[in-house]
């Protein structure tokens, strides 16, 4: 019934609902991290000398590589909504692969790091500082992973022959990428950098 | 249906009629899973997150009664299922201290995450806000799925922790570690909430984006009926406090599996294997704040407070204007209201930790704030008397149990300002004066308004009329019941009766109150099986009740102009909103009511009675 009544009108606002759900979302995950860093601050004033043991114990080199590596898939992302939305199909694969690898390249430098721990006999329950390292560090790659998926969906679609054209998704997409390279840009100094 | 609203509503649907005709028929293909069991329609997954609910409303109250029944008689075996328990729960069929604690637990979490949370929020949102601004569906309906479908899994988590080794989460409700972060029982609770948590998050997204973009043609946000607001205002409480309690909560699972010793004090060592296994070095890199996972639970689940009531709020404020044929007193001082307790729902959270140890000089601005939270909620109450105040006030079930909402709650609400008081808190902390106090206001408060409101959207529901007179007696057993079951609550727990003991009789001061405990227990079996009468009457109702009408309330907001058993797609007319949705007794019209969506023309031609009710 509804397509033939017009109840399914315009949105209100002018924003697309996937849009607008974003930014609730995003709203959502903001309040999420802020919980980590609240109890971060808390018990690294109670424990100073041990989180700072802890973050000299990090591999400070490799995780500023990440942050470039964040960095430019950023803006590989921003490019690649902008190549879809002129329409230029082969210039949003370049970009869209970029951002993918990146991605990619973030994970396994993540991995090296992990594994470097691991090796060194320093798990999650170390200490407090390791217990939030882990947890913090973990759920942002979580979130790099569930942003990989649509990148790839949408990268392998546009190789079909019915192409990829809905750059506004894309641009959804990228909302939510832009956020995960900034929580990272929070996590690199509160973690690695302050001894 | 779709060809009576032509001719009388609307002249350019002659055109669309046809393809209205064919998009029907392309509906009817829908298969059976994806039409009742992967649904994307609002109507279906409310109803999907009503039946779980009530569902889990009977186990829930089923473990109150055990609790009931242990406090009343310690040591005697259940009657009827105790001898069918195993005996890791039960000794000789009475409850054992462990099971107890377990039972404290799984209450408040299954009456809380799984009952009153998905029944104000997942249900009427789902079922209210499309209906209700007039569209055709959710703005993200597959997201809508996803956050029904998390709830039962979330709850079958949980529940397993009855199997698992140790039992179930056994620390109560709040979950304080160190006593939570060990146990697989706890483990499994913090993966249920972590999930049914997504699921809120997820379902306020969509209600915000809704009710942001979707709205009929016409109608401003202030056009929009209350139950509208309260539920918009829920859903930002929703998406901004529910987060912070999953990331509590995945902070205590790393206690939990790792003993990272974020949560857990230092030293905390139990080379016996008591607490933790033997050998494990708990805390030992740095000590953890406990006190920290209270300030973040806290942060969540005080507004959870509030997303558990400002829906009932708005429900009952449409269906007290609706029965007493008049306008709600001062709508807009109502929608501010409600923004300011939800404002101050996040800065009070410190006020269930004053025993915690806090600086007294930040208990005295929690103890403000939550005060003046009484503000807001009493402008709320006064509007509503002011709303039945000489109003034509019809005693039908949805407004009965609305009255008893109003009445409940504000002794709920009187009761929480005792609590608010430090210094009157130090002493009545954990005792039974909270029992009943939060019981007064999610019980009382919470589910008489949810009662109203399934009451009242029955027939639009369902298309078909609920018994009036099982309503009746349902509302008046409950309420006496309830009255005489929670409200002695309020003595023992000044006389100083603990909120979770085994066996309050071992101590001697206690023991005069058996006779008060075997009281409330009595009446809270009734109460309990009271409950039997409003399920056997929702599902009675379904094959033999009688053929609900579009508008049975005379009603005026945009639900009732969809058909009596709105298919997919909601309405088969266009929806253009022309007025508030609390025009009754309107001096423009004929008739004690205006809905929203009668063209002004059709009123000034007297013929908004044909429009309104014929159909």
């Amino acid at each position: 019934m509804s397509s033939a009544l017009s109840l399914a009108h315009e949105p209100v606002t002018g924003i697309r609902h996937g849009k607008l759900g974003m930014w609730i979302f995003l709203a959502s995950e903001v309040m999420f991290f802020s919980g980590f860093f609240t109890a971060f601050i808390i018990l690294r004033n109670t424990n100073l000398p041990v989180f700072a043991h802890g973050a000299s114990e990090l591999n400070w080199p490799l995780a500023a590589l990440n942050t470039v590596n964040l960095i430019v898939s950023s803006l590989t992302m921003a490019m690649a909504i902008l190549s879809l939305e002129h329409g230029n199909k082969s210039k949003f694969q370049l970009y869209m692969g970029i951002t993918f690898l990146c991605a990619c390249g973030f994970l396994v430098i993540k991995y090296i790091e992990y594994t470097a721990k691991f090796s060194h006999g320093i798990y999650p329950g170390t200490s407090s500082f390791f217990g939030m390292y882990f947890t913090m560090t973990g759920f942002h790659a979580i979130h790099v992973i569930g942003g990989m998926i649509p990148i790839g969906w949408m990268l392998a679609k546009s190789f079909t022959k019915r192409g990829y054209q809905d750059w506004e998704r894309v641009e959804i997409l990228g909302l939510y990428w832009h956020f995960v390279d900034l929580v990272w840009i929070f996590l690199f100094p509160v973690l690695y950098l302050i001894f | 249906m779709a060809a009576v609203a032509t001719t009388q509503h609307d002249h350019a649907h002659v055109a669309t009629h046809d393809a209205a005709h064919a998009h029907d028929h392309a509906h009817h293909s829908v298969s059976f899973i994806r039409k009742y069991i992967f649904s994307t329609d609002h109507k279906t997954i409310a109803k999907q997150f009503l039946s779980t609910s009530m569902f889990f409303l009977l186990v829930g109250g089923a473990f109150a009664l055990f609790i009931r029944w242990q406090l009343a008689y310690p040591g005697e075996p259940i009657p009827i299922v105790g001898k069918w328990l195993p005996d890791t729960l039960v000794s000789n069929g009475a409850v054992q201290p462990g099971f107890y604690t377990q039972l404290v637990t799984m209450h408040a979490t299954i009456m809380i995450f799984f009952v009153i949370i998905p029944m104000a929020t997942g249900a009427f949102a789902n079922f209210c806000i499309p209906l209700m601004i007039g569209t055709d569906d959710m703005a993200m309906p597959t997201v809508n799925m996803v956050s029904f479908w998390l709830v039962p899994i979330a709850g079958l988590t949980i529940m397993s922790g009855f199997f698992v080794e140790g039992g179930t989460a056994a620390a109560g409700w709040t979950n304080y570690p160190p006593l939570s972060a060990s146990g697989t029982g706890h483990t499994l609770w913090v993966i249920g909430v972590f999930l049914v948590g997504f699921s809120s998050i997820l379902g306020g997204m969509n209600y915000l984006a809704t009710t942001l973009n979707k709205r009929a043609k016409g109608m401003r946000m202030f056009d929009m009926p209350l139950t509208v607001w309260a539920l918009f205002i829920t859903s930002i409480l929703q998406v901004l406090g529910t987060p912070v309690l999953a990331s509590a909560v995945s902070l205590l699972f790393v206690d939990q599996v790792f003993h990272a010793g974020i949560f857990i004090p230092e030293n905390l060592l139990t080379s016996t294997g008591g607490l933790f296994p033997s050998g494990a070095n708990v805390g030992a890199g740095g000590g953890g704040q406990p006190v920290l996972f209270q300030h973040l639970f806290w942060f969540y689940s005080h507004p959870a407070v509030y997303i558990m009531i400002l829906p009932i709020m708005g429900i009952v404020s449409d269906i007290l204007a609706t029965f007493a044929r008049k306008a709600i007193f001062g709508y807009k001082a109502m929608v501010f209201a409600l923004m300011a307790i939800a404002f101050l729902g996040f800065v009070v959270w410190g006020h269930h930790m004053f025993l915690s140890g806090m600086s007294p000089l930040l208990g005295t601005t929690f103890m403000l704030s939550t005060i003046v939270i009484a503000v807001p909620s009493s402008i709320k109450i006064f509007n509503w008397l002011g709303t039945i105040w000489k109003g034509n006030i019809h005693f039908a079930t949805p407004n009965l149990n609305a009255l008893g909402f109003i009445s409940t709650f504000v002794c709920g609400g009187l009761s929480g300002i005792f609590m608010a008081i430090g210094p009157i808190d130090v002493y009545i902390h954990d005792t039974y004066f909270i029992v009943a106090h939060i019981h007064y206001v999610l019980f009382g408060g919470a589910l008489f308004g949810i009662f109203a409101g399934v009451y009242y959207w029955y027939p639009k529901m369902f298309g078909k009329m609920y018994n009036e007179t099982l309503g009746k007696f349902h509302f008046f057993l409950t309420f006496i019941t309830f009255n005489l079951c929670f409200f002695p609550m309020h003595m023992i727990g000044v006389g100083g009766h603990m909120r979770r003991i085994h066996d309050p009789y071992v101590y001697e001061f206690l023991k005069p109150f058996q006779p008060i405990n075997q009281f409330i227990t009595i009446f809270a079996i009734l109460m309990g099986f009271s409950q039997l009468i409003l399920i056997f009457n929702l599902l009675w109702s379904l094959k033999f009740g009688r053929t609900a009408p579009r508008n049975p309330w005379r009603a005026n907001s945009l639900e009732w102009a969809a058909p009596a058993h709105p298919g997919h797609g909601n309405f088969d007319r266009d929806i253009t909103v022309y007025r508030g949705p609390y025009e009754f007794a309107s001096p423009q019209s004929k008739r004690d009511y205006l809905p929203q969506w009668i063209r002004p023309a059709h009123v000034e031609a007297g013929q908004e009675v044909a429009v309104a009710e014929k159909h």
